[in-house]
């Protein structure tokens, strides 16, 4: 009885007795969930323009905060370490597509996979040869992100939102929009989606593979400099970020790998569950539930709805 | 009614062999031209090289590790070598192929859009395009919503088709058409194949199996078998060519006969 008590009642009574508390467990959730949904983004960009599961997307990561600090230290204004960090993935992209995914080209999708695992190790590598791996703090405030926290009073509490938090999830925001409006409505984003579902075929119409894959590895790229920057100020600058990286695979799944939204809601079904049960349920479980839960989540849907929320059934015709 | 004696010639393809993966031989000489404004069948058996012959013009080859080692195609005069995929669409080459090929998560809207990816052109005229393809497939207008994957193999056939056309094709190449359709609707695709033919003056290059059918609306044909072609001519003197009514239409002098009551030594003959 006391173990159901605890399992059933317990967390609820103290959610409703301490609401300031819940109110700032939903809001961190929040933020860490939009994070992880960036970081699944940049994975369903490749996935869906060349069926590729680009194991890179984390130290791509690491490779735009790491650039981006290191440019600045050199002494280059911070919005123009920027530019130089967008210019770095575009060539970054031009470079992939030419050195791989075209001498690749029609090859089997493992094949494509194992070429983004030794990409992953050249670019840690080069990053390391050149950057140097010394952790250090993301350049928030000369990136022109405010600083501080607004504490907001509510019953007998208050809720802290820091400023770097707010910022992360306008910003995620704007940008899903964006993505999501490129990939629907323009003439880019439906060849984008062509060569998801056909490469053969949309060569065959005229849309050059070439050309889409350095789009979507660029944009992917930039995705990953906003994961970059956000992640980065959340923790130290280094290469234990791709670390996070992992926390995607969840998101992926319970998203469906297709989907821009259902990566972002993936991502926050990850970052709000695990921030509430770990609060509530955690220490039933002798804490540290944040680690696993995640992939806990993910197996349920890979037993009972593996195309995930929002990925594409396979359509099969009878 | 269609010359293609008094016609210029679009497609030029001299004496070809094409080898994929470095080692496997498939095409070994073969030569055929396509004639503004005419509809040329290419026919044989499966493995013959049809297929093969079609993506060495479109240039779709080399993203099959296949490659021209011998032999020149040119259009309009020009060699095609060095010239992407892309490139041949722009110069009015597309080809629609075999087993269709649609965009399964797009509907039949935005398949159809995909075709004039290459077109630097108004949201109006592309319109008029849009216009255009519905006319001749008024069934695909009823659809345009749903997705492609989820349409029958006949409207997968018009929306390849359509969507070829959104590019506004000089030449279209079209493989195996009748792939897995009701001989019914093959008639349909195939009427609607002579009209476009006739009133968009769009040449075609047909890649088909179906003898009869392609006999029927082309007005010249090659035979192709195991990488060479065997026999060419106008399309009514291949239909009435003995050979190809025993091989192809299954016709001998008595008429209608069966496979089983061909004797083997006549079935075995070859023109190699």
């Amino acid at each position: 009885m006391e173990i159901l008590y605890a399992i059933l009642i317990a967390p609820f009574v103290e959610m409703g007795s301490y609401p300031d508390l819940f109110i700032q467990a939903l809001w961190d959730g929040f933020v860490a969930g939009t994070l992880y949904g960036l970081i699944a983004l940049g994975f369903v960009l490749i996935f869906k323009a060349s069926g590729v599961f680009n194991f890179s997307q984390p130290i791509l990561v690491v490779l735009a905060a790491l650039s981006l600090v290191s440019f600045y230290k050199m002494g280059i204004p911070a919005w123009i370490s920027v530019i130089l960090v967008l210019i770095l993935f575009y060539v970054l992209a031009w470079l992939v597509e030419r050195l791989i995914l075209r001498q690749l080209v029609n090859q089997d999708g493992n094949i494509l996979f194992m070429s983004t695992i030794g990409l992953t190790f050249i670019i840690i590598g080069a990053a390391q040869w050149i950057f140097g791996g010394v952790p250090s703090a993301m350049i928030v405030n000369e990136l022109g992100f405010p600083n501080g926290s607004l504490e907001w009073p509510m019953f007998d509490g208050g809720v802290y939102f820091e400023m770097i938090d707010i910022s992360a999830a306008v910003i995620a925001v704007i940008m899903i929009v964006i993505l999501a409006v490129f990939f629907s409505k323009t003439k880019i984003g439906r060849g984008l989606r062509a060569v998801a579902d056909d490469h053969q075929a949309a060569l065959s119409v005229g849309i050059s593979l070439n050309q889409i894959w350095v789009i979507v590895w660029f944009v992917a790229g930039i995705v990953a400099l906003v994961t970059g920057i956000f992640w980065g100020a959340r923790s130290d600058v280094s290469f234990a970020l791709q670390i996070i990286g992992f926390k995607a695979l969840p998101v992926l799944i319970i998203g469906g790998f297709t989907s821009i939204q259902g990566a972002i809601i993936g991502g926050l079904i990850i970052g709000l569950g695990e921030k509430i049960f770990e609060i509530y349920w955690g220490p039933l479980l002798g804490s540290g539930v944040e680690g696993w839960f995640a992939y806990v989540i993910a197996l349920v849907f890979l037993l009972y709805r593996p195309q995930g929320l929002f990925g594409d059934k396979l359509i099969e015709r009878v | 009614m269609f010359d293609d004696k008094n016609q210029e010639i679009l497609l030029d393809v001299s004496n070809i062999e094409v080898v994929y993966n470095n080692i496997i031989l498939v095409l070994r000489g073969v030569s055929l031209t396509v004639e503004k404004g005419g509809i040329t069948a290419l026919l044989g058996g499966n493995g013959a090289g049809k297929s093969t012959t079609l993506k060495s013009v479109s240039n779709l080859l080399r993203s099959e590790r296949g490659e021209v080692t011998k032999g020149t195609i040119s259009y309009n005069g020009e060699s095609i070598k060095d010239l992407d995929p892309a490139d041949m669409v722009r110069s009015g080459v597309i080809q629609v192929m075999e087993g269709r090929h649609c965009f399964e998560h797009l509907t039949v809207e935005e398949n159809l859009l995909t075709g004039a990816y290459t077109r630097k052109v108004g949201g109006s005229e592309i319109q008029e395009s849009l216009d255009l393809v519905y006319n001749y497939f008024p069934r695909l207008k009823e659809r345009r919503k749903s997705l492609a994957g989820y349409t029958s193999g006949g409207e997968q056939q018009m929306v390849a088709i359509g969507r070829a056309l959104m590019s506004q094709p000089e030449t279209i190449l079209l493989d195996e058409p009748s792939m897995g359709l009701a001989p019914q609707l093959v008639e349909e695709i195939f009427e609607i194949v002579k009209q476009l033919n006739e009133k968009e003056s769009v040449a075609f290059l047909l890649a088909e199996q179906n003898t009869n059918v392609a006999l029927k609306y082309a007005h010249k044909g090659y035979i192709l078998e195991s990488g060479r072609v065997v026999m060419d001519g106008p399309a009514k003197e291949l239909r009435e060519n003995p050979d190809v009514k025993e091989f192809y239409l299954g016709m001998s002098e008595e008429g209608r006969s069966s496979f089983k009551n061909t004797k083997s030594y006549r079935r075995r003959k070859r023109w190699l």
